[in-house]
């Protein structure tokens, strides 16, 4: 795992990646407890898919609530992981290890909801 | 219970009676599943088991809410007396509020709860809790998917708590079957109460039970509960054994010829009395005459009125001559006037408590209390009454109930079928004759005293209840005026037959006269004819001694020397 998920934190990405007209930025925020498997694969799954279908206009906080406990109840976390779409609003939770893409996408509002 | 058992440790919840029925509140350490349908007071029980756990036992708490926000809560117990706001400042106290929508979280793959494990855990950890409620965790059956990943982390939750060493209570909705809709029962088995709110003929009444204590004996029944300002109180009156002390000290009823009736003495301190009759035979002007009376000795009396306002009672009273509003300025009387419907059975119940517990009254006064059966809730009457009963008992106060027979049942039925728990009965009845109707009183039974078996007839007068003996004989029970005209003819018929006595024994005096008068010259006569015998005799003897000196004197004349009594020989 490239990123050690202590607090909120920026993961830069390429910015070689030619961005959309509509350059949203998203603030998507990923809630660990300790690195876990289900986190770790989490986080490569979401690193996957912002990089093919956001590249050049995401940024990935990663939480790890073993560390700042207290930033659990801010957002409204139950369940590990989950990702959380901030920017742009309305905010949206996608929980589980990110491994259905579509779900994932449906969440972030990047496919429409059938 | 024995002390050298080694008991299971409890957290008190300091609710009033949950403790009792529990002996000594939830298992310390363990979760305690709270379950019941919408409105039946999980929450507030949950909240009050915290509040108490912070304020009275030293150990703090963390509500985990999933239906209420946290600035809800605090509304909603606030009117409890409950100051969460000063809780939670004082670090006793964490309210999360837990926030779930289904629409908003998209699931992507396997996940677990960790989250609220750290959420929780943290809060635990920040002020030290003892006590943690998750009300209700079900919550997340219909927030979150995949029912199965919830259940495994559900359970693994519950080892979490107890691992924990926190006392916990989860609630649950009441399921169809079951307790709870997901079944949460499965997973915290220590200890089940069961929590229900039924409405009977518009009136609801609250239950608990405590189905399940692992562990620990607990009272199986279901015992009524309350919310008022003060929260929660749950009523275990019904546990109580009949070990009430019996009292041989008496208080007269107010009407001296009912003490009368009643071996002299009247009623026994601490026992019940009923007094039950049709409409209108008195039964309240009864219950006035002994509140009175009570007041006049310097005692309390408590008087529940469940048909008239206390003013109209005070002014029907002072027609017959009873003032009851002085008493009431001298605080030694006071009214309690609620509508039957006004509350639930349990409601008027712990009311009655509080009050009588309150004003520490000598003696308490139901008017009527057969006004509580709406409809076929006779059974809950009943055991209300039982309860309020031994409640009076164990705290030696005489109570004092009316019950109103409707028309034509038997008189000896009262409606409520208590009777088995009344000491003295008294039985006021009309009695219909000659185109009037007029009250008589019967004495029905009086456990532990010599009592009247008489019916009297009951007046009521502008100077209170009188009674009076009533007329019985060959023309059967009179009263009222066929009781007067009868009462005037024995005496007419009484003065003629002394006017003939008294006739009689003038004419046997006249007769003793002229009998005295004819004895009178009866001697008379026989005393002249005794006088004059006497005389003739005296004379005669005179003569025959005179003949025999004669006859001495011619024999010495003569020389003879015969003895003068060979003469007389011869």
């Amino acid at each position: 795992m490239k990123v050690k998920p202590t607090g909120p934190k920026s993961v830069p990405h390429t910015k070689t990646r030619v961005t959309r007209a509509k350059s949203e930025t998203f603030l998507l925020r990923l809630y660990v407890a300790g690195q876990t498997p289900k986190s770790m694969l989490a986080f490569s799954n979401l690193k996957n898919i912002c990089e093919e279908h956001l590249a050049g206009r995401y940024k990935i906080e990663v939480v790890d609530l073993l560390e700042n406990p207290k930033l659990a109840r801010g957002d409204q976390i139950l369940a590990i992981p989950t990702l959380v779409r901030k920017l742009p609003e309305p905010v949206r939770k996608i929980i589980g290890d990110l491994s259905n893409t579509e779900r994932v996408l449906i969440g972030l509002d990047l496919l429409p909801r059938d | 219970m024995p002390k050298e058992r080694r008991k299971l440790p409890k957290a008190p919840t300091g609710i009033q009676g949950l403790d009792e029925i529990t002996g000594g509140g939830l298992p310390k350490g363990r979760p305690t599943l709270v379950c019941g349908g919408a409105g039946c007071g999980k929450t507030l029980l949950a909240m009050e088991f915290l509040v108490r756990g912070a304020t009275q036992f030293n150990e703090p708490g963390v509500f985990m809410a999933f239906e209420e926000t946290a600035k809800d809560l605090t509304q909603n117990v606030a009117s409890l007396g409950f100051d969460l706001k000063e809780l939670i400042a004082r670090k006793k106290m964490v309210i999360d509020y837990v926030y779930i929508e289904r629409s908003e979280i998209e699931e992507t793959g396997e996940y677990d709860l960790e989250g609220l494990f750290i959420r929780l855990g943290h809060a635990i950890d920040s002020i030290s809790a003892k006590r943690v409620v998750l009300d209700t965790i079900e919550s997340l059956f219909s927030g979150l998917p995949d029912p199965l990943i919830l259940r495994a982390e559900l359970r693994r939750l519950f080892r979490w708590l107890k691992a924990k060493g926190v006392t916990a209570i989860i609630t649950g909705e009441r399921g169809e079957g079951t307790f709870t809709r997901h079944g949460l029962e499965e997973y915290v088995s220590d200890c089940v109460i069961v929590l229900d709110h039924r409405a009977n003929e518009q009136v609801s009444s609250r239950r608990l039970r405590v189905v399940k204590y692992r562990g620990s004996t607990h009272g199986t029944n279901e015992y009524p509960f309350l919310i008022d300002e003060n929260g929660f109180s749950v009523l275990p009156v019904t546990s109580l054994g009949l070990q009430q002390a019996a009292s041989t000290r008496r208080i007269p009823t107010g009407i001296t010829r009912l003490d009368a009736m009643l071996g002299g003495r009247g009623y026994y301190r601490g026992s019940s009395v009923l007094i039950s009759g049709t409409a209108g035979t008195g039964k309240s002007s009864l219950a006035a005459h002994f509140a009175a009376a009570a007041c006049r000795r310097g005692e309390r009396a408590l008087y529940f009125a469940f048909e008239e306002s206390p003013s109209q009672i005070m002014r029907n009273m002072r027609s017959i001559g009873i003032d009851l509003q002085s008493w009431v300025q001298k605080g030694l009387l006071q009214f309690q006037a609620n509508r039957p419907t006004f509350a639930g059975l349990e409601m008027h119940l712990t009311m009655m408590h509080k009050a009588i517990k309150a004003f520490k009254p000598q003696i308490v006064i139901v008017d009527p209390l057969n006004s509580f059966i709406i409809g076929g809730n006779e059974t809950e009457v009943k055991a209300m009454l039982m309860r309020l009963v031994d409640f009076l008992k164990m705290n030696q106060i005489t109570g004092f109930f009316t019950s109103l027979t409707s028309g034509g049942s038997a008189l000896e039925q009262t409606d409520v079928a208590i009777s088995s728990l009344i000491d003295t009965w008294l039985l006021l009845r009309d009695i219909e004759i000659g185109g009037e109707r007029n009250r008589g009183l019967y004495v029905l039974k009086s456990r532990g005293m010599a009592h009247s078996n008489q019916i009297r007839e009951f007046l009521l007068t502008n100077h209170g209840v009188e009674l009076r003996d009533v007329y019985i004989g060959g023309g059967g029970v009179l009263t009222g005026s066929a009781r007067l005209a009868q009462e005037a003819q024995e005496q007419a018929a009484q003065i003629m037959h002394e006017q003939e006595v008294e006739r009689q024994k003038m004419d046997l005096e006249r007769k003793r006269k002229v009998m005295e008068a004819q004895i009178a010259s009866m001697r008379a006569e026989f005393e002249a004819q005794e006088a004059e015998t006497l005389n003739i005799l005296g004379q005669e003897q005179a003569r025959e001694v005179h003949l025999t000196q004669e006859r001495v004197d011619m024999a010495l004349s003569r020389k003879a020397d015969a003895k003068p009594n060979q003469h007389k020989r011869g």
